[in-house]
């Protein structure tokens, strides 16, 4: 019984923690090249989620739902940085903060006035009931988002270590200026990191949708839990990103399980804080390289 | 304070003094009173918000929390342990001060985006907890039964009464205000503001000075959710969460962050806005707010006080209202 108990809540809190990883990498890509904190990362989420729901309403099938859902989000990243972030290249961080936190006021809104209050759920990826090992069910769901999750990983590793535009990302993220002089277009690099991280945001939306449905307000949670698991990890660190992610996705399981359902959420925001205050620069970090970050 | 600012603070007084008397008899317009009760407290949270973001530079999303310690410790104090509401009304603001004070020390050696999230995520911590100590806050479905307030023995009932008293406290948080910013310690808070390390390298102990003014912006936020739940007689943990952060950043950010009368012009326009003008867009109404915040941050950073010089061409206003020539 208690083994049981035991696997259970470390399944659902790896599922959890997968996506909280997600929803950091979302926030890394950005930083990295920008050194903004985009509040609007858990927006991106919730977005991706209901806009699966909607095609998958039209009839389309879940691949391609998952598509177009990833496409559409990605869209509302490249007009975000386009016609907002790039407005304010000049803002200070308090401006950009604030910039960031109304786009999420905009999306959050607008996503409201399209599927209304309620929480829409999405059918699972594949059929069949739940598998039991030792005794405990586990989703098959929950699978699909572990598998869909490190596909997404390997990929984003693959494109900023074998490619020219990963590599001039990363370029930016060392030294903007000097990556600018030796002829990476910037704008479009800052372009592109609000695309991926509204990409993956939506990735993450879609494969949690059938476990913990989807609602228009769920945006500041995820996006809040998701800094905390890139805080933990280290700002602009992909992989201290899923470390962190699952340490925080276990410890919310383990505490709706054991401790309280209440309290579930706040644990992850203590633990932020507990990050943020004494290892600001992450359970991974360097606290050298985080000197000479702006923060 | 400056010639310029008493002359302010004058006419706006006069202002305030004269509106209900103004708007009163008009039926269409009298509820307006009850409107600006809610704007001055409000406007008493921008206050000290103003003071911390407009004057020390420092971010905070979590004012909210702070204006619900203290709505929490007046209607706990008075309901459950049958306190006078005038003594518990400091015993609030001590303990958010104090709860400011521990959570400032290591929060305000974070900078920029890494203070908004751990205030933000601090924020979101304490609505957690209203929702859940059931015993002692209600949880969701709130505190009721929390008594009005009475000066010399009789309730405060009427409206107008009320009005006038928390329009007293904004005033009296302004001079305050005004008088800290003339002081030793408000010249310092804008070499903070204006470049920290120099400020530091001058012998300003900045990390002192930011964290007196965190606790000074918790200890108004405090005062004004007391007065809150002793108007309301009810509180909920929703009046209390992470959009009304946001929203006292955007009363705020609005009315113009570095100047105290722009806290005060943001809290009256917004609560306005909130209460009056924007129930025709019903549920778009979050979209119009980011929208607003979004134009304001972009194309008027120093909020509308910045553009009133213009529309205003008086003596007053001649010099134009930035900070520098308040000192």
């Amino acid at each position: 019984m208690l083994a049981t108990d035991l696997l259970q809540y470390t399944v659902s809190g790896l599922t959890l923690g997968v996506i909280f990883a997600l929803v950091a990498i979302g926030f890394n890509i950005i930083y990295n090249v920008t050194e903004i904190i985009n509040f609007a990362q858990g927006e991106f989420v919730v977005v991706g989620g209901l806009l699966a729901v909607f095609f998958v309403g039209l009839g389309f099938p879940i691949p391609m739902a998952f598509g177009a859902s990833v496409l559409v989000t990605a869209a509302l990243g490249f007009g975000m940085e386009r016609f907002v972030i790039r407005r304010a290249r000049n803002a200070s961080i308090l401006s950009l903060i604030i910039i960031t936190i109304a786009m999420s006021m905009i999306f959050k809104g607008s996503a409201m006035s399209l599927w209304g209050k309620d929480p829409y759920v999405l059918p699972p990826f594949s059929e069949g009931g739940p598998i039991m090992v030792a005794g405990a069910a586990i989703q098959p769901q929950a699978l699909w988002v572990l598998a869909v999750s490190a596909l997404v990983v390997i990929a984003l590793s693959i494109f900023f270590h074998r490619s020219v535009y990963g590599k001039a990302m990363l370029a930016c993220a060392d030294n903007a200026n000097a990556a600018r002089m030796v002829g990476i277009p910037v704008r479009q690099m800052v372009l592109l990191s609000f695309v991926l991280s509204a990409s993956v945001g939506a990735a993450a939306g879609v494969i949690i949708t059938p476990i913990s449905l989807m609602q228009y307000d769920r945006g500041a949670m995820l996006g809040l839990k998701g800094f905390a698991a890139a805080a933990l990890g280290g700002l602009g660190n992909f992989y201290g990103a899923l470390a962190a992610g699952a340490i925080l996705g276990l410890a919310e399981s383990f505490t709706a399980g054991y401790i309280s359902s209440g309290y579930k959420d706040a644990v992850s925001l203590v633990l932020l804080l507990f990050a943020l205050f004494f290892k600001p620069e992450g359970l991974f970090g360097s606290s050298e390289a985080a000197k000479l970050k702006k923060f | 304070m400056s010639k310029k600012d008493w002359w302010i603070f004058l006419v706006t007084a006069f202002l305030i003094g004269v509106f209900p008397l103004v708007v009163q008899p008009f039926r269409s317009v009298s509820h307006y009173v009850d409107v600006m009760v809610f704007a001055g407290i409000f406007a008493l949270v921008c206050i000290g918000l103003s003071m911390l973001m407009g004057y020390a530079g420092q971010i905070s999303i979590a004012q909210a929390a702070f204006f619900g310690i203290g709505a929490y410790s007046s209607g706990i104090l008075t309901v459950h342990f049958h306190m006078n509401p005038w003594a518990a009304m400091p015993v609030g603001a001590a303990l958010a001060g104090f709860v400011a004070w521990l959570l400032g020390i290591p929060a305000l050696r974070l900078k920029g985006h890494y203070l908004a999230m751990a205030t933000l995520g601090f924020g979101v911590i304490v609505n957690i907890i209203m929702n859940e100590e059931v015993k002692w806050t209600g949880g969701p479905s709130g505190l009721v039964g929390i008594p009005g307030l009475s000066i010399g023995g009789r309730e405060i009932f009427h409206e107008l009464a009320w009005y006038y008293l928390v329009w007293g406290f904004v005033f009296m948080g302004l001079l305050f205000c005004f008088h800290v910013l003339h002081s030793r310690v408000g010249r310092a808070l804008r070499a903070i503001h204006e470049e920290e390390a120099a400020a530091e390298a001058m012998g300003v102990p900045t990390a002192r000075y930011k964290v007196q003014v965190f606790v000074l912006s918790a200890i108004f936020a405090s005062i004004a959710g007391s007065l809150y739940t002793h108007y309301m007689a009810f509180i909920n943990p929703s009046s209390f969460n992470l959009e009304w952060s946001i929203q006292f950043l955007l009363m705020v950010m609005v009315g113009g962050m570095q100047s105290l009368w722009g806290a005060v012009l943001g809290a009256v326009l917004m609560t306005f806005m909130r209460n009056e003008w924007l129930h025709v867009f019903a549920d778009q109404e979050i979209i119009v707010y980011g929208a607003l915040l979004l134009i304001v941050a972009l194309f008027v950073p120093k909020g509308l006080v910045s553009l009133l010089p213009r529309l205003l061409p008086s003596r007053i206003f001649k010099s134009s209202g930035t900070r520098e020539d308040e000192s």
